[in-house]
C-alpha cells in the first residue's frame, strides 16, 4: 500500500446519496481473479449507454471533459452501501481517485478503503453542500492534507478526523497482515484459553 | 416508533454485543484498532482469489485452515452442476477456489456436493454457525448468522487475507442499537415484512456504525429460519451486524447438526450459550420500538431497501419528503422504476418472479410459498410471468423434493432450479432484461442489481407467489397465509 500524506487534485462532484457498490462496480465485472482491471468498469451502468461499454453517457459527471483526470470524488451520504466487494474501492483507485469525500460511508466500504489506502474523508452535510456549491461554479482543485487532517478548497478549509490507527496505516502504508503477524504470541496465548467448543 | 436511550442504567450490566466483543478481544492496545479473534471463516469464489494470491505472494500459510469452510454459490449455474455451465469467467473463479482450497488444506463443498449451497444457508444448516462465536465472510449478508447470537459480519478481500494469515481481524467497536418489536404480527405477516418494515422506518443508513440487537415478543416467537431472514437484512439499513440472543429455539436447532459440538463439549457449549444475553439494565446507544400489529405486507417501490411501503398504500410522491436529498432520491427512483406517484401498489404489474437468495431460500420459505400456491387451488403462474424458485442449498432442495413442495411449484408453472445465489445478484445467467419488473424475495433492489435496466421489488415469498399467479401485487393480508401458525 502506498503512503499518503497530502494530495492536491481535481474534484469530480457526484451529486447522489446512497451510491451502492453495485453502481460503483456492477456484478458482471467481478469474475476476475486478479486485483487489476476494474477501473475501466467503474460506474459502468451510469458511465455507458450500452452494456458493452462502447457508448459514453454524456450526462454522467465523470464523462464531462472538465472532470477528466479528477483524482478526488465528492459525493453524498451513505456512499458505498451494499455489498462487501473490495472491487469497489479497487475500481475507484484504479480509475485514479486518491480520496472520496462524503458526509457518511457504509461501514464495510469504509474499512475496505482504509485497507487499500483510498482515503475516505468524512465532512458534515453542510460542508459537503458548500463543496457542491463551489464545484457548480468552477472546476476546483482540493487538497487533502493527512498530516493536519484538513480539506483545503480555495480559501475554505475543513477539518476531518480518522481513527488514530487508520491514520497511521494510511500515512505509513503499512502491511496490516504483517503488523498483526508480529503479535502471534499474543494470539496464541488467547487461543490457549478458548473454550473447547469454539 | 419511539426512539430513546434506556432510562435506567447499570454500570455492570452489558449488552450481548459487548459480551461477544469481550470474549473475542485478543488485544486492545492504545493507538491501535482492537484485535478480535475469528472462530469461523466462510469463503466463496468471488471475494477470495485475490486474498489467496496475496498470501502466496508473501509466502504466508493459512493459520487455521480447519476454521475456514468454502462453498461455491455466487457464480454457479442453476440449470446444471457442471463447473463450466455459467461461462468462462465463472468457471475460472470456481476452479481457482478449488485449487486454492486444495493448496491450503481448506474443506470445500464444490459442484454437486451434498453440503453445497449459499454460504449463509449452509453455515446454519450444517452447524458451522454457533452461538457465541465470531463469524466472518467476504459477503455483506454474513449478518444472517447473527440470528444465532453470533457476531457475524461481512468483510472485504484484504480482511479475508488478514483472517487467513492471522485468524483475527481489526475492528472498531460499534455503537449498540436495540430494536424491540412488541406484540404479535397479524395473520400472514412474515419475517421479511418485519425486517422490511424496520428498514422503512430507519432508512437505508439508519444503523450505520451500529450493531443491532432484535428483541421483543414478535422476534422471540420466530423460528430460526425466520430469525435468519430478519438478521440477513441488517446490512440493508447499514448495521455492522444484527443479533438475536440465543434461546431454547436456537439450541434445539443447532443440536445434532453435522458440525455442531457433541457429547460433553456440547453440554459445555449449552452452559455457555445460556449466559449469552443482554443483562437487565444494560444501556444501548439507541433504542427503537415497533408495534408488531402495525406491520403490514411490505413491498419496495424504489432503488434502496429503505424505499419500502405497505401493500395497501400508494407509490409515494417526491412531495412526501421534506429532506432535499430524499426528495431527489425519490425522483430518481420513480424514473428508474417506471412508476407514477400515487398509483396503487397492487396495480403494479410484474413479469418476473424470483424466489430464492440467502434471505428467503430455506425450507420454511419454500413451505410458506407452497402454502400460498395451494390457496390458489390449481391456479397457475400468470401467462405474462416467468417465475423461478431457487432453493438455498442441496439439502434444502432434497428436503423440498421429499416433502412434495417442488412438485407443487412445478405443477403451478414455476421453474424449479438448482441451488445458488442466482438472480439475487445475477452473476450467473439468471439475469433480468432491461425493463423487466421482478417480484423478488432477495435483499437488494439497487439499480441494475438483477440485470442492467431491470426493476426489482423486494417482497416475502408469500407475496412473490401471489404476484406470480395474479401478475401484480396483491394485498395478501386478506389472503391470511397461515405461515406464523404452521411454521
Amino acid at each position: 500500500m502506498e503512503k499518503f500524506t497530502q494530495h492536491t487534485g481535481l474534484v469530480a462532484p457526484l451529486d447522489a446519496a446512497n451510491v451502492d457498490t453495485d453502481q460503483i462496480i456492477p456484478k458482471q465485472f467481478l469474475q476476475k481473479t486478479e486485483r487489476v482491471g476494474f477501473g475501466q468498469h467503474l460506474f459502468h451502468d451510469w458511465r455507458y449507454l450500452d452494456a458493452a461499454g462502447t457508448k459514453s453517457n454524456p450526462e454522467f459527471i465523470l464523462n464531462a471533459p472538465q472532470y477528466k483526470g479528477a483524482s478526488l470524488l465528492l459525493t453524498r451520504e451513505n456512499f458505498g452501501c451494499g455489498s462487501s466487494r473490495e472491487h469497489a474501492p479497487w475500481a475507484l483507485e484504479e480509475y485514479g481517485f486518491k480520496a472520496v469525500i462524503a458526509s457518511s460511508f457504509a461501514d464495510i466500504f469504509y474499512g475496505n478503503c482504509i485497507n487499500i489506502g483510498l482515503v475516505p474523508v468524512k465532512l458534515s452535510e453542510t460542508e459537503i453542500e458548500a463543496l457542491f456549491v463551489k464545484t457548480q461554479n468552477d472546476d476546483i482543485t482540493i487538497t487533502i492534507d493527512l498530516i493536519n487532517n484538513k480539506v483545503i478548497a480555495g480559501e475554505s478549509s475543513y477539518d476531518f478526523s480518522l481513527d488514530t490507527f487508520h491514520q497511521y496505516c494510511l500515512e505509513q502504508g503499512i502491511d496490516s497482515v504483517g503488523w498483526t503477524l508480529d503479535k502471534l504470541d499474543t494470539i496464541k496465548a488467547f487461543e490457549s484459553k478458548m473454550p473447547t467448543w469454539m | 416508533m419511539s426512539k430513546s436511550s434506556n432510562a435506567t442504567s447499570n454500570a455492570a450490566a452489558t449488552t450481548l454485543y459487548e459480551k461477544l466483543w469481550q470474549s473475542h478481544l485478543v488485544e486492545d492496545k492504545e493507538g491501535e484498532t482492537p484485535l478480535l479473534y475469528v472462530d469461523r471463516h466462510l469463503i466463496h469464489e468471488v471475494t477470495s482469489p485475490q486474498a489467496f494470491a496475496n498470501l502466496k505472494f508473501h509466502n504466508r500459510p493459512v493459520r487455521h485452515p480447519e476454521r475456514t469452510i468454502a462453498t461455491m454459490d455466487h457464480n454457479i449455474s442453476t440449470r446444471s452442476i457442471k463447473i463450466d455451465a455459467a461461462g468462462e469467467g465463472a468457471a475460472n473463479q470456481l476452479r481457482t477456489l478449488e485449487k486454492n482450497c486444495k493448496e491450503f488444506g481448506i474443506e470445500i463443498f464444490g459442484m454437486g456436493h451434498k453440503n453445497q449451497g449459499i454460504v449463509h444457508v449452509i453455515g446454519p444448516e450444517l452447524g458451522l454457525t454457533l452461538p457465541g462465536t465470531i463469524i466472518v465472510c467476504g459477503d455483506s449478508h454474513t449478518a444472517t448468522h447473527g440470528a444465532f447470537g453470533a457476531l457475524a459480519f461481512g468483510i472485504g478481500t484484504s480482511e479475508v487475507e488478514h483472517v487467513f494469515a492471522t485468524q483475527t481481524l481489526r475492528q472498531t467497536k460499534a455503537k449498540t442499537m436495540k430494536i424491540e418489536v412488541k406484540g404479535s404480527v397479524g395473520l400472514g405477516i412474515s419475517a421479511k415484512d418485519i425486517i422490511l418494515a424496520i428498514i422503512g422506518k430507519t432508512g437505508s443508513a439508519g444503523a450505520t456504525g451500529y450493531v443491532v440487537e432484535y428483541c421483543g415478543e414478535a422476534i422471540e416467537t420466530l423460528t430460526m429460519e425466520q430469525r435468519m431472514t430478519v438478521c440477513n437484512m441488517s446490512i440493508e439499513f447499514g448495521a455492522k451486524a444484527g443479533l438475536i440472543a440465543p434461546d431454547a429455539t436456537t439450541i434445539a436447532y443447532v443440536e445434532g447438526k453435522e458440525y455442531a459440538p457433541k457429547g460433553d463439549v456440547w453440554q459445555q457449549a449449552v452452559t455457555d450459550w445460556n449466559k449469552l444475553k443482554t443483562d437487565d439494565g444494560a444501556v444501548f446507544d439507541t433504542v427503537l420500538t415497533i408495534e408488531a400489529k402495525d406491520i403490514k405486507a411490505q413491498i419496495t417501490w424504489g432503488t434502496t431497501p429503505g424505499q419500502v411501503i405497505s401493500v395497501d398504500t400508494v407509490v409515494p410522491s417526491p412531495d412526501d419528503f421534506s429532506d432535499a436529498v430524499e426528495k431527489d432520491s425519490c425522483i430518481k427512483a420513480l424514473a428508474y422504476m417506471g412508476l407514477t406517484a400515487g398509483m396503487k401498489i397492487t396495480d403494479i404489474e410484474i413479469n418476473k418472479v424470483f424466489i430464492g437468495s440467502c434471505t428467503n431460500s430455506r425450507i420454511e420459505d419454500l413451505r410458506a410459498a407452497a402454502g400460498v400456491v395451494k390457496k390458489y387451488k390449481g391456479q397457475k403462474v400468470s401467462a405474462t410471468v416467468d417465475a423461478i424458485i431457487v432453493p438455498g442449498s442441496y439439502r434444502v432442495k432434497e428436503q423440498a423434493e421429499a416433502e412434495g413442495l417442488s412438485q407443487i411449484f412445478i405443477d403451478a408453472g414455476f421453474e424449479w432450479r438448482l441451488p445458488g445465489c442466482s438472480m439475487c445478484l445475477g452473476m450467473n445467467d439468471d439475469v433480468l432484461k432491461e425493463g423487466d419488473r421482478c417480484a423478488s424475495t432477495s435483499n437488494r433492489n439497487f439499480e441494475g442489481r438483477q440485470g442492467r435496466g431491470s426493476r426489482t421489488h423486494l417482497v416475502s415469498p408469500e407475496m412473490a407467489v401471489a404476484a406470480a399467479i395474479e401478475g401484480h401485487f396483491v394485498d395478501i393480508n386478506a389472503h391470511s397465509s397461515q405461515r406464523n401458525q404452521s411454521a
